[in-house]
């Protein structure tokens, strides 16, 4: 009798849960399907080689799509190896005293600060300060600063993965530290690394709030020249022709279309991410 | 000449005591087996000889261990010198996760030997030693974790023989493997010890009584007894000794 | 066998001259690296500051924390007081939050203890993919669509109100909050389930009163920093609803959240002017409300960390 009710009672729970469970993917779906939809009858190889025409209502997404790829460019090339090179440190030669407990606690802080403040130290810094004006340096520099903790939390984790009795083989066979983490340590965590890598390339791939302080442009009549001019960015083209042409308020299909490359670039990154992870879990199974 | 002497050696972990004023000289060649209940500090003491202790951050050594009449812990030594000279194999075989064959190159490479052919040399020399060639001499390009347990221990010692080591340190090597794979193991160290100067730490009293020519009794960080096995275990000096072989203790 | 000369063969001047001086400027060069990224954190917290320091010396930190009224471009009485900005965010976060944070526990539940290792297998991704989605693309789905079916749903002429704001703000916290809570529950130990499965509890009776407990700790912290998540989104909120600094907490009035004000009024603020200082002094208190959120959460965190350990 009360076994029946407490049993009712866990099924009714259960459902309320199972209902949760689906109304995320729910609305992952839902979203996916007004973009694609909104999108249709701009969809085409066209779309993606066009530059914008007609104030950025007609035409394609050229300009805006090499922007961003530029900015990834300058992440990639300052992020990835402060990044990884820190985390290196942190956990290889930093010992676990007080002094790791602080770098844990300055890594997870610079991860929460919200995206606008690094815009604000960007423009503050680089456009300002160091003279570089709006422009692709000062928003790629911005957007380095940004994907940092994310890099270094992923490589640390990575390298904190690989057990400890790899690394005094190393060590006992007369090999030094660096050999050690230059041969060792490194391979091993390299899928580990790399998702972190393709993950942060990706988050500042979306990024719009830093790019538009430092340096977006709501249209150029051609791809940045050097990286001390101002550039469109794919994120930030988005915004400015949903919020300033009449086109893109009413929801024209080139606003929906650009939003539909961006998510197939963010989410074709975090793809590869999770197979990177996957397979490679599958060859290193310690 | 490559006894070990040490002397006065006293080692700390985060200002806590683990070994107390050992002094013994292990002769060269031959096996000297390392006996003690779990927490006596003969682990430590093993990875005092190849200086594996430096590692840890939190470690002090005090004391001298000669090796050639030199210290190992002189100001003038290089660690990794030390660590060429004296292999180790460890407790759980921890073979590199890449393929057999470089995992015996590793060591001479990093070392200076960049010739393939030496190389490859070497890689057999090294496997028929550890008694290994013949089951995975068709196979060395393939991933060393493919092997069975037994198989990646003798691959460990294999790869530490790579560098012609004189003195060889095994921290427990048989803890984790079956009885076939031990007697293998056992039976390989007793092939080694015309070459080599094999030390070995083992929590298995009958596997020290069957392989050592002289064994050392440690029990809380001290050396209580030092001997020629088989009178250590039939006439043991010391009442500790006593105690633990016939297992009235832990 | 024993080719090497015995004499020195320890000494450091012997063989491996170029193994060891990559050892030592290895550590000096990883070292210097560490403390560039380091500075970062330094730099962010220097940069606002600095940048603040005219806006609260001319304003006046009490009047720019607590007064009423946001009129920055006015030229006859301008009005720095970021009361209606912090209403704003607090009113927008609280919103969502009060949505998400019921649906992400039951998803977590769902996730960590009740789907199937199938539609596990599915739904994780489904829910990394959801995190990654930039916030700009959220914004225009707020915008465009689900503005419209605000105004439906509430009768309302338009759907750009906070209400909107706090629905998608909600939707992008979820995924968040999950992942983070899951790793919570996932590391409760087997055993004390299967304590309390032994003593004849159902599956529910289990969670409810041995492992939610148990993971209580890490469920608070993700709750925290999902909500910081909320606090610090910029894109979303500026599209999903019109930005009128007022000092309401009405979900169906327009608002201006502090992000939000520093994205639309940098444009049109004169570096180095009164107005431009006055935005960074925004940043500085939204970088301190994530500074403090983040300290609270790790320090939860630690907590449950070293509970099973």
């Amino acid at each position: 009798m009360n076994a029946i009710s407490r049993n009712a009672k866990e099924k009714l729970y259960f459902n309320i849960f199972r209902a949760c469970g689906a109304l995320v993917v729910l609305t992952l779906v839902v979203i996916m399907a007004y973009m694609l939809m909104g999108s249709l009858p701009v969809l085409s190889l066209d779309f993606l080689t066009e530059p914008p025409r007609g104030a950025n209502t007609l035409g394609g997404i050229v300009t805006p799509l090499v922007g961003t790829i530029c900015l990834m460019g300058i992440v990639f090339a300052f992020a990835i190896p402060i990044g990884v090179l820190s985390a290196v440190y942190l956990s290889e030669y930093q010992g676990k005293g007080w002094g790791a407990r602080f770098w844990h606690i300055v890594v997870s802080n610079l991860a929460g600060v919200p995206s606008i403040v690094y815009g604000l130290l960007g423009l503050a810094l680089f456009v300002t300060f160091a003279g570089l004006g709006r422009s692709l340096i000062a928003s790629g520099l911005t957007l380095a600063i940004l994907s940092l903790p994310i890099v270094i939390s992923a490589a640390r984790e990575a390298i904190q993965a690989i057990p400890s009795s790899l690394r005094e083989a190393s060590m006992a066979l007369g090999a030094t530290k660096w050999q050690t983490i230059w041969h060792h340590v490194l391979p091993y965590a390299l899928p580990g690394i790399l998702t972190g890598i393709i993950l942060a390339l990706s988050r500042a791939a979306g990024e719009t709030a830093p790019i538009l302080l430092t340096g977006a442009a709501f249209y150029m009549s051609s791809m940045p020249d050097s990286i001390f001019s101002q550039f469109m960015a794919l994120p930030y083209h988005i915004y400015a022709v949903a919020t300033q042409t009449m086109a893109g308020m009413n929801g024209s299909p080139v606003v929906y279309g650009a939003a539909i490359a961006l998510l197939m670039l963010v989410i074709g990154m975090n793809l590869v991410a999770i197979i990177v992870r996957k397979r490679f879990r599958e060859k290193y199974r310690w | 000449m490559s006894s070990i002497e040490v002397k006065h050696l006293n080692v700390w972990f985060d200002g806590k005591q683990a070994l107390r004023e050992v002094n013994m000289t292990i002769p060269e060649k031959g096996i000297t087996a390392i006996i003690g209940p779990s927490g006596c500090g003969k682990s430590t003491f093993i990875r005092s000889i190849n200086r594996m202790n430096d590692i840890i951050p939190s470690c002090r050594v005090e004391g001298r261990i000669m090796v050639d009449g030199k210290d190992l812990y002189g100001p003038e030594v290089d660690v990794t010198q030390v660590r060429k000279r004296i292999g180790m194999v460890f407790q759980r075989p921890n073979p590199f996760p890449k393929s057999i064959y470089e995992n015996i190159a590793y060591a001479p490479r990093i070392h200076g030997t960049k010739d393939r052919k030496k190389l490859n040399e070497i890689v057999e020399r090294s496997l028929r030693r550890a008694a290994l060639w013949d089951e995975v001499k068709d196979r060395l390009d393939r991933s060393a974790y493919d092997l069975s347990g037994g198989q990646q221990q003798r691959l460990c010692i294999a790869r530490a023989l790579a560098i012609c080591p004189e003195i060889v340190l095994f921290d427990e090597p048989c803890s984790a493997l079956d009885p076939i794979a031990t007697a293998k193991i056992e039976d390989l160290l007793v092939e080694l010890k015309d070459e080599y100067t094999v030390v070995i730490v083992t929590h298995n009293m009958q596997q020290a009584a069957r392989v050592a020519d002289q064994t050392a009794f440690f029990y809380l960080g001290e050396l209580i007894e030092f001997g020629d096995t088989a009178q250590l275990f039939e006439r043991p000096e010391n009442e500790l000794t006593e105690n633990y072989i016939t297992g009235r203790m832990g | 066998m024993k080719y090497i000369d015995k004499i020195g063969w320890l000494n450091r001047t012997q063989g491996q001259s170029k193994g060891r001086f990559f050892d030592g400027a290895s550590h000096t060069v990883l070292f210097t690296i560490t403390l560039i990224s380091a500075s970062v954190l330094v730099a962010v917290a220097a940069f606002l500051i600095l940048g603040s320091l005219q806006a609260f010396n001319v304003i006046g930190p009490v009047e720019m924390l607590f007064g009423d009224t946001w009129r920055p471009t006015s030229f006859h009485n301008p009005a720095f007081g970021m009361l209606p900005l912090m209403a704003g965010t607090f009113l927008v976060s609280f919103l969502a939050s009060i949505i998400a944070i019921p649906i992400g526990l039951g998803c977590t539940i769902y996730l960590a203890e009740i789907a199937h290792p199938r539609i596990r297998a599915f739904l994780k991704p489904a829910i990394e993919l959801l995190a990654g989605i930039p916030s700009v693309v959220y914004g225009l789905f707020a915008m465009l669509i689900l503005q419209g079916w605000v105004a439906q749903l509430f009768g309302l002429q338009h759907g750009y109100v906070a209400l909107n704001g706090g629905l998608i703000l909600a939707v992008m916290m979820v995924p968040i909050m999950v992942s983070l809570a899951e790793d919570a529950i996932s590391a409760v130990p087997l055993e004390l389930r299967e304590a309390s499965y032994a003593l004849g509890a159902t599956r529910w009776e289990t969670m409810r009163s041995v492992v939610l407990p148990a993971a209580m700790s890490g469920i608070l912290a993700a709750i925290i920093l999902s909500i910081m998540r909320a606090v610090g989104e910029t894109m979303a909120v500026l599209m999903a609803f019109n930005q009128t600094p007022l000092p309401t907490l009405d979900p169906f009035s327009g608002v201006q959240t502090m992000t939000a004000t520093i994205a639309i009024e940098m444009g049109e603020a004169a570096v180095g002017g009164l107005h431009y200082s006055a935005l960074f002094a925004v940043g500085v208190m939204l970088f301190m409300i994530t500074l403090v959120m983040n300290t609270v959460a790790n320090r939860i965190m630690l907590r449950y960390s070293e509970a099973y350990r």
